[in-house]
């Protein structure tokens, strides 16, 4: 699914960033209903994770409160060039993955 | 008893040009962005926190992808959207010769689509159409509306404003009740907007998707308890063109954000 992913290109060594994270998924609750009285199947984003240059630095769980297409963003000590690798996990087998790539100083 | 009919003559008479004189002048003309919070506008200005921006990368995919039985894509015809597409979503809804009706960039895309790919329509509101409709639409991104300026689309814009005007529903409200005569104003707490439609395919977080203007002006027909014209209606083509005659010259924002 398509993600936007905004990490600064370039940053001094040592320097604090914001990385923010966008991706498309409906987050269906599971608490609604169809016209007919059918509850409509939860399915939504469990989990998501950011590894840089392969180390996990950031974690979190998501919940059926989550709002559609899902907007996380927190910050990272950066010391050394490398990779972000972002993968959101979900319901019935869902995988999701992006990555970016910074230039240290 | 003629006294009272005398005094309900001259209300009438007083009340007429008030109702007739709602019409925005063309320099108080203002997007729906600018009566929402700092939080939404932040949200819609940067493109990496836009949600509408997801489907516009969808589009870009569609647009280069082959489909039917012609197995042709957009890029075949149309070539680089960034070029080939500037400025072209801000002059629809547009007058079509061949049917001889104002048809919605959605419509143009199932045409496009039936014409000359062979290819099965894509349903109103369908994540497909409203990615290819918000990427197209996105290329046209700070061009000023033009729609309605073709001399043929005059009896559509005008058949769009008498709808405007008219009273519907079992709250018996037209359009320019609201949008009119008491943008400014709150309903329920929510701002009351001039009803310009700038951004459209626009992302609306009570809707937690992209949606059409087709799409807006049905929540608003419920809104005051009227029967709901059908997506891709006669009368709902014409009320969308009289709103992008009446937002001329507003630039386009697609894909905007909206509460």
């Amino acid at each position: 699914m398509a993600a936007l992913i905004n990490v600064p290109s370039k940053a001094k060594r040592g320097d604090i960033v914001e990385i923010r994270t966008l991706t498309s998924h409906i987050m269906e609750t599971g608490f609604r209903h169809t016209a007919d009285g059918n509850l409509v199947p939860r399915n939504i984003i469990t989990s998501f994770t950011c590894r840089y240059n392969g180390a996990e630095i950031f974690r979190a769980d998501l919940f059926p409160a989550i709002a559609a297409n899902p907007y996380l963003s927190f910050f990272a000590v950066v010391k050394e060039s490398g990779k972000f690798e972002f993968e959101w996990i979900g319901d019935n087998g869902y995988s999701s993955a992006a990555s970016a790539s910074i230039t240290v100083e | 008893m003629m006294s009272w009919r005398a005094i309900a003559a001259v209300a009438l008479f007083a009340a007429a040009p008030a109702l007739l004189a709602g019409e925005i002048p063309p320099d108080a003309r203002r997007s729906g962005y600018a009566f929402m919070g700092p939080d939404t506008r932040a949200m819609q200005d940067d493109d990496t926190s836009n949600p509408g921006m997801l489907f516009v990368l969808d589009g870009e995919a569609l647009w280069a992808k082959k489909t039917g039985s012609a197995a042709k894509s957009c890029t075949d015809c149309h070539g680089d959207a960034r070029s080939s597409m500037k400025g072209v979503a801000a002059r629809y809804p547009a007058f079509d010769k061949a049917l001889g009706r104002p048809v919605t960039l959605d419509q143009r895309i199932n045409l496009c689509r039936a014409n000359h790919q062979q290819a099965t329509p894509l349903p109103y509101e369908s994540r497909d159409l409203l990615a290819l409709s918000a990427f197209i639409a996105h290329q046209s991104r700070g061009t000023p509306i033009t729609a309605g300026d073709d001399p043929q689309a005059k009896p559509f814009v005008e058949q769009g404003r008498a709808l405007y005007m008219q009273r519907e529903g079992q709250l018996n409200l037209a359009c320019t009740n609201c949008h009119d005569d008491n943008f400014d104003k709150r309903l329920a707490g929510a701002p009351i907007t001039q009803a310009q439609p700038t951004g459209y395919p626009l992302y609306r977080l009570e809707w937690q998707t992209l949606g059409s203007l087709e799409r807006r002006l049905r929540s608003c027909m419920s809104g005051v308890r009227a029967q709901a014209y059908d997506y891709g209606s006669p009368e709902l083509v014409a009320l969308e063109l009289y709103l992008m005659s009446r937002a001329h010259g507003l630039p386009m924002e697609t894909p905007a954000v909206r509460p």
